[in-house]
């Protein structure tokens, strides 16, 4: 158990679990990205600054994202397309969903792979057929897991780890969303 | 004893008309009093339970006040004020005995559902000639829910499942019925201050069993089987439509891989006390099938759902409790049924109260001796 190195502070997560019990105020976290529009369909969003535990706080750089559309949109792809940013969100939230229950298991990981996969009905976004919806038909997600643990183990870990993802939940489940013009 | 209505109030007034136990009659025992009947491996009816717990009454001699209600308790010197619908009693301790499984829990989307649907929950429902006639959405698969879906489904209604976080377990497990395996494992025994996430172990939602003549399992591929179409966990409703959540296979995960963690802690169970050949060879069961393509939206407009059954779980309610140690998830607070922070207050029958028996019948023994032993020291008399 002590051996186990996953490289996650299970024991900070599980203090700030217990504190955040007592404090609910605390929890709340806003988390923000910009963007402006460069040309065409390309669109530069940057993330730095959010809220949490009281008070304003940012990360340690600024991170830059350029999206646009590929060039059988008959656009510059200068960056990967919005809805793919989906795809990164969801690999990377569940990846680190399975190495934090892993390290809380005792289970050292040696790698761990995903694919994702959305498929996309572009005929809903160009208006071609108005019973095609606009978002993803559906998402599969497949890992490759290298780790000390039979595969019951590993298949419970991935489970677990969609369990407490944000971006799981996010992607299965309704969000009210308010877009409105400053 | 104060007791608003009859003995066994909440079985005769609490329960659909198609309820068995979903425990084994041998498991239906309360102190001194095991169960004498011909068919131990059966399931009592409703019926049965209620006369069960009136033998149980005349046999203990238990000095119960019928049809006092208790409107308030308070705090007074040196003990407790409770005010009734017959009048004022002082007492020195008390001990909450009301149940766990008071009201049912409604969620806040019901609010948002089109009133010509009707909706029901389980404290209303009786039977399927009740309801409207046409399609049914049941929300919630745990015991309530699947036994409700099945019946609802056999009577030739279209029935949809709204299926959330589960615990699923077959009927009989080689051989023997799966709570058997429960009570003689351990499993049961395990103590309240020896699991590790208790809050969670205290809100686990019934498992999917039904207790009925021919043994039958009753999960989600049965369900399915039967016609029954499940849907992911009900999120939100909007524009007239519910919306059910996309995460509908890990929920099956889930609860089988919870499954076959817990069957596997049987078989080692069976090989490590010698009981490996008493029983039948170690079986796994199909994985839950998912739906080929799960609906997320349902209008609720449309005319498909005539009716919404919220089997949504059950909570106790507290609104006489005028003493302040109910949480703000309306859960009292107490350490292993004895309510720390009001002297004198103690609890029974609360899930997991001192054991994972404690929320059956059969729990009720080894809780009500330690409680009792812990009441009589406070009131400095000898045991
Ligand atoms: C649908 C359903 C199915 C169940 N199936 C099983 C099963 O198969 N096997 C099993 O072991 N357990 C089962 N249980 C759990 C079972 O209810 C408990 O194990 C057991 O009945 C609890 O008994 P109790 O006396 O603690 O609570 P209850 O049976 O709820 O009794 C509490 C009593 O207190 C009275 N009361 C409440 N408030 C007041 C007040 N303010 N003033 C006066 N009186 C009051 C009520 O009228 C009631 O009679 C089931 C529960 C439900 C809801």
């Amino acid at each position: 158990m002590t051996t186990v190195t996953n490289g996650v502070n299970v024991q900070a997560l599980l203090d700030a679990r217990e504190a955040l019990k007592k404090s609910p105020e605390a929890a709340q976290f806003v988390w923000r990205a910009s963007s402006k529009w460069q040309n065409g369909v390309h669109t530069t969003i940057t993330v730095k600054d959010f809220y949490g535990l009281g008070e304003e706080r940012a990360h340690k750089s600024e991170s830059v994202f350029q999206a646009d559309h590929p060039e059988v949109f008959a656009a510059d792809d200068n960056g990967i397309t919005p809805i793919e940013y989906l795809l990164v969100g969801l690999a990377s939230c569940l990846t680190a969903g399975v190495a934090s229950v892993a390290q809380n298991r005792g289970i050292q990981l040696r790698s761990v792979e995903a694919t994702v996969e959305g498929r996309h009905d572009i005929r809903g976004i160009l208006g071609a057929d108005p019973d095609v919806r606009n978002g993803y038909n559906d998402i599969k997600v497949t890992f490759n897991i290298d780790a000390d643990a039979s595969r019951e183990e590993i298949e419970a870990l991935v489970a677990q780890s969609q369990k407490r993802s944000a971006v799981f939940d996010a992607l299965t489940n309704p969000t009210d969303v308010t877009v409105e013009v400053a | 004893m104060l007791e608003r209505g009859e003995v066994a109030n909440s079985w005769r007034r609490e329960r659909w008309d198609s309820l068995r136990l979903l425990t084994p009659n041998w498991q239906t025992r309360l102190p001194g009093f095991p169960y004498q009947g011909s068919d131990p491996d059966g399931y009592m009816t409703v019926a049965e339970v209620t006369e069960f717990i009136e033998r149980y009454a005349a046999f203990s001699r238990a000095p119960v006040r019928t049809g006092v209600n208790v409107t308030s308790v308070r705090r007074a010197d040196d003990g407790y004020h409770v005010t009734t619908s017959q009048g004022e009693i002082r007492c020195r301790t008390l001990v909450i005995a009301s149940g766990a499984c008071n009201r049912p829990v409604v969620p806040g989307l019901s609010e948002g559902v089109p009133p010509e649907i009707e909706q029901v929950t389980p404290f209303d429902y009786r039977e399927p000639g009740r309801l409207p006639d046409g399609g049914v959405l049941v929300v919630g698969a745990s015991a309530t829910g699947v036994q409700l879906a099945a019946e609802l489904r056999r009577s030739g209604r279209p029935v949809i499942l709204s299926v959330g976080e589960h615990v699923r377990l077959p009927r009989v497990y080689r051989g023997r019925d799966v709570l058997w395996w429960m009570d003689v494992s351990g499993v049961w025994d395990q103590r309240y201050d020896e699991i590790e996430d208790l809050t969670r172990a205290r809100r686990l939602p019934s498992p999917q069993l039904v207790g009925t003549p021919e043994r039958a399992t009753l999960d989600l591929n049965t369900l399915t089987g039967m016609g029954v179409e499940l849907v992911g966990r009900w999120a939100a409703v909007r524009d007239g439509s519910a919306l059910f959540s996309g995460g509908l296979r890990n929920m099956f995960s889930l609860a089988d891989l919870k499954m076959n963690r817990l069957l596997g802690t049987f078989d080692e169970w069976a090989v490590t006390h010698g009981r490996d050949a008493e029983v039948g060879p170690v079986e796994r069961f199909e994985p839950t099938r998912p739906p080929a393509s799960p609906r997320l939206r349902i209008d609720l407009r449309g005319g498909e759902i005539r009716t919404i059954v919220w089997a949504t779980g059950f909570r106790p309610d507290y609104s006489w409790l005028h003493v302040p140690v109910v949480d703000d998830k309306g859960h009292l607070r107490h350490d292993g049924g004895v309510v720390t922070d009001s002297p004198g207050m103690y609890a029974l029958g609360l899930p997991v109260l001192r054991r994972r028996r404690s929320t059956f019948i059969n729990g009720i023994e080894p809780d009500a001796r330690e409680v009792i032993d812990h009441l009589a020291r406070h009131l400095g008399l000898p045991r």
